[in-house]
C-alpha cells in the first residue's frame, strides 16, 4: 500500500537536499489533494447558498469569525475540537486494519453514562473528588472499550460486518441510556429534563489554566500523538498494518489477526469512552440525551479528512469544531437553519471521498522516471 | 368489561397491524437495496435516501395537496441521491461503503436543512384501504386499515422475485453482481448496470421515506427515522437477497418495531425504550446467528464487498 511506504519513510539525509524535496513532492499528495477537496466543496457550497439567495461571502466570513475570529470563538472551537479527537481516533485506528467503524457516538454516549452512574454512590458517600473522577474515567474508558470491542470481536469470530454492527450498537446504546436516565437512575431532583443525579460543582473537571478550555483538548492531543506512535513505530502498530494491508499475507505471516482486531476496536473504543467522560465531566456534569451531539458521527469525517492519521486529526478536528462553532451565529445572523453545517459537513465528505480517485494519477507527485 | 373492550389481546392485533404498518418503509428500503446489492454493490446511504424522501415527500405533498404526488416526489428525488452514489461509485480507488455514509450524512443534512419550514404544516395522509368492513370491533376495523402502497410493496417483491429468475434485465444485473468480469465478457456495461440499479433502488428508498412522513408515523420531523434504511441493509443480508424473503423479513422487523408502540397501548410504558431497541437487537442477533465467517452465504452477489 502506498500509504503504508509513505509513512514508513523516514526522511534521507544521505540522498542530500534534492532527495529529500523530491521525496516532500511526493508525500505532500496526501496534503494537497483534501485541501483541494475542501476548495471545491467550499465553492460548490458557495453555488448551493448562491442558488438560495444567500451571500456565500457572508457565510464564509461569519464562519471564520464565529470558529476562529475572537479569543471567545476560538475557545468555543476547541471546546468542540476535544471530543472530536477523540471520536475521530476511534474510526482511524480500527481503519488501519481495513476495519470502517462507525459506532463512536454509541460508545461516547454509554461511556459517559456509565461514568456518570459510577459517581453517584461515590458522590453520595462524600468521596474525594479525584476518587470519584478516577472511577468515572476507568469506567467511563472500559465501558467503551469493551463497546466497540465487541464489534471486533463479532466482525472476527462472527463474520459481521462491522459498519453495520457499530451503527446498530450506537442506537442499542443511546436507547440504554435513555431507559435508564427516564427511569430507575432518573434523578428526582431534576424535573425538567430527564438525567442522572449531577456529579457536583465540586468534581468537575476545571479549565487547563489561561486557556479557558477543559482538560480533555490537551489529553485528546497526547492520545493522538501516543496512539500515533504506537500505530507508526511498535512492532503493533507494523501488525496491524500488515493487516489492513491484506488480511491473508498477515494470516500466512503468522499474525493474531484476531487479537489484533479486538484490540484496535478496543483501543477505539476507550478513546470514545474517553471522550464521553470528558463529556460529563467537564461539559454536562450529568447523563442526559444532550450527549448524543453527534461528535461521533462528525468524528466520522475528522478521521476520513485527515486520511486516518491520528497526528493529522488533531487539526482536522479543530478545523470542524470551527465550523460547528460559527453555526449559532451563522443561523442567527443570516436566519439558515442549523442543519446548514450539516448539509457542508455531508458536501466535504462527499467531495473528499471523490478525491480519492486522484492519488497516484497526478503525474506531479510521482517519482521521477515513473511514466504511468 | 364492555364489548369492545379486547384487554390483552389488544396487543398480539396491535402488533399485527403495527407490523404491516411499520414494515412498509421496510420492504420498499430493503427491496431497493436488494436490486442495488444484486448489482454487485452497496448502497449505505440509503439512510439519508430514506429521510430526504421523507422530507421532500411531505413537502411536496404540503404544497401541491396530493399525496400521491409527495410520494412520486420521494422516489425522484430518492433517485438523485442513488444516481449520485452509482455515479461516484463508478470512479476507481472510491470505497462504495465510504460514500453510503458519507451519503447518509449529507442526505440527512439537506432533508433538515430544507424540512425546517414543513415541521409545522399538516400535509394531506396517504389514505388507506378499509378491509375490516366484516368486524364490528373498532379495533380489528383500525388494525385493518392497509394503506396502498403495502400491497405495492408486495406486490413489488414478487415481480422482482420472478423478475431475476426469469427475465433478461434480471439475469444481466445477476451476473453483474456475481462477476464483473462475465458481464465485460459478454458486453454489457458494469457500471451502467450498477448505475441504474442504484438509481431504481434509491427510488424505491425514497418512496419508502414518503410513507414514513406521509402515513405512519404521518408527519415531518427531525426524529422521523429510527435507522430503517440502515437497518434494511441487515435486512437484505438477513433475507439472503431473495426478494420474497426480504418481504418476511421487513414483516418480523415491522412486529419488532411494533412492540414497544403495542405495549404502550395497553398501558405498558415501563422500559418504553427497551422495547423501542427491539428491531436493532433483533437486527444484531439475527445478524450473528445468519452470518458466518466460515462460508460465504448462499445467494450472495460475488462482487459485493461486505461479504467478501
Amino acid at each position: 500500500m502506498a500509504d503504508i511506504a509513505q509513512q514508513d519513510g523516514v526522511p534521507a539525509m544521505a540522498g542530500g537536499l534534492a532527495e529529500t524535496m523530491d521525496r516532500l513532492r511526493r508525500s505532500s499528495e496526501y496534503v494537497v489533494i483534501p485541501l483541494f477537496a475542501l476548495v471545491v466543496a467550499g465553492l460548490i457550497f458557495s453555488l448551493f447558498l448562491f442558488a438560495l439567495g444567500q451571500s456565500p461571502a457572508m457565510f464564509f466570513s461569519l464562519l471564520w469569525k464565529g470558529g476562529f475570529g475572537t479569543g471567545f470563538s476560538w475557545q468555543n472551537t476547541l471546546v468542540r475540537a476535544a471530543p472530536l479527537i477523540l471520536t475521530a481516533l476511534c474510526v482511524a485506528i480500527p481503519a488501519r486494519l481495513g476495519l470502517v467503524i462507525i459506532g463512536g457516538e454509541g460508545a461516547l454516549v454509554l461511556g459517559a453514562f456509565t461514568g456518570a452512574v459510577a459517581s453517584i454512590p461515590l458522590v453520595n458517600a462524600g468521596a474525594p473528588p479525584f476518587l470519584v473522577l478516577g472511577a468515572m474515567l476507568v469506567t467511563s474508558v472500559a465501558t467503551g472499550a469493551v463497546w466497540i470491542g465487541i464489534v471486533g470481536a463479532l466482525r472476527h469470530y462472527r463474520g459481521i460486518n462491522e459498519t453495520i454492527a457499530s451503527l446498530l450498537m450506537s442506537y442499542i446504546a443511546i436507547a440504554i441510556m435513555n431507559f435508564f436516565v427516564e427511569g430507575a437512575l432518573r434523578d428526582p431532583g431534576n424535573p425538567n429534563k430527564p438525567s442522572t443525579q449531577p456529579i457536583g460543582e465540586a468534581n468537575m473537571i476545571g479549565e487547563v489554566p489561561g486557556l479557558g478550555v477543559h482538560w480533555g483538548l490537551p489529553v485528546g492531543i497526547v492520545v493522538a500523538i501516543l496512539l500515533w506512535v504506537l500505530m507508526n513505530r511498535t512492532t503493533f502498530g507494523f501488525a496491524a498494518r500488515v493487516t489492513g494491508g491484506n488480511v491473508r499475507a498477515a494470516r500466512a505471516q503468522g499474525l493474531p489477526v484476531g487479537k489484533l482486531i479486538v484490540t484496535a476496536c478496543a483501543i477505539a473504543g476507550a478513546c470514545a469512552g474517553l471522550a464521553g467522560f470528558f463529556e460529563v465531566a467537564a461539559i454536562q456534569g450529568k447523563a442526559n440525551a444532550s450527549l448524543a451531539a453527534g461528535y461521533g458521527f462528525t468524528g466520522i469525517l475528522v478521521a476520513f479528512l485527515a486520511r486516518q492519521n491520528p497526528i493529522a486529526i488533531v487539526p482536522v478536528a479543530i478545523f470542524l469544531g470551527g465550523i460547528a462553532a460559527a453555526g449559532g451565529l451563522i443561523q442567527r445572523r443570516m436566519g439558515m437553519p442549523d442543519a446548514t453545517v450539516q448539509v457542508l459537513q455531508g458536501l466535504m465528505f462527499v467531495v473528499l471521498l471523490v478525491s480519492e480517485t486522484l492519488y497516484g494519477r497526478l503525474p506531479f507527485f510521482r517519482a521521477k522516471g515513473d511514466r504511468r | 368489561m364492555n364489548e369492545t373492550d379486547i384487554g390483552f389481546w389488544g396487543v398480539p392485533l396491535a402488533m399485527f397491524a403495527g407490523a404491516i404498518r411499520v414494515s412498509t418503509p421496510f420492504l420498499f428500503v430493503s427491496l431497493g437495496e436488494c436490486l442495488t446489492e444484486k448489482s454487485g454493490r452497496i448502497n449505505l446511504g440509503l439512510e439519508g435516501t430514506l429521510v430526504f424522501g421523507a422530507m421532500a415527500g411531505y413537502a411536496i405533498a404540503y404544497l401541491s395537496g396530493s399525496p400521491w404526488l409527495g410520494v412520486l416526489a420521494a422516489g425522484i428525488s430518492g433517485c438523485f441521491f442513488g444516481a449520485l452514489h452509482g455515479c461516484i461509485c463508478k470512479l476507481p480507488k472510491v470505497n462504495d461503503i465510504a460514500i453510503g455514509i458519507a451519503m447518509m450524512l449529507f442526505g440527512t443534512g439537506l432533508a433538515f436543512f430544507f424540512g425546517k419550514p414543513f415541521i409545522q404544516p399538516q400535509a394531506p395522509h396517504l389514505p388507506s384501504i378499509s378491509l375490516g368492513g366484516w368486524s364490528s370491533l373498532p379495533q380489528v376495523q383500525s388494525a385493518l386499515e392497509i394503506n396502498p402502497l403495502f400491497f405495492i410493496g408486495v406486490l413489488l417483491a414478487v415481480v422482482m422475485w420472478w423478475a431475476f429468475k426469469n427475465t433478461r434485465w434480471g439475469l444481466i444485473v445477476r451476473m453483474t453482481g456475481d462477476s464483473a468480469a462475465a458481464a465485460r465478457a459478454m458486453g454489457y456495461s458494469v457500471d451502467l448496470v450498477r448505475f441504474l440499479a442504484t438509481t431504481v433502488g434509491g427510488f424505491f428508498a425514497g418512496v419508502g421515506g414518503a410513507f414514513l412522513s406521509l402515513y405512519y408515523p404521518g408527519a415531518w420531523s427531525e426524529g422521523l427515522s429510527s435507522g430503517q434504511g440502515l437497518m434494511a441493509v441487515a435486512l437484505v443480508i438477513f433475507a439472503r437477497w431473495n426478494p420474497l424473503a426480504c418481504f418476511g423479513a421487513a414483516l418480523l422487523f415491522g412486529a419488532a418495531g411494533a412492540l414497544g408502540p403495542a405495549l404502550q397501548s395497553v398501558g405498558i410504558t415501563q422500559g418504553y425504550y427497551f422495547f423501542n431497541a427491539a428491531p436493532y437487537l433483533l437486527t444484531l442477533f439475527i445478524m450473528i446467528a445468519s452470518v458466518s465467517p466460515k462460508r460465504s452465504l448462499k445467494g450472495a452477489p460475488g462482487e459485493l464487498s461486505i461479504t467478501k
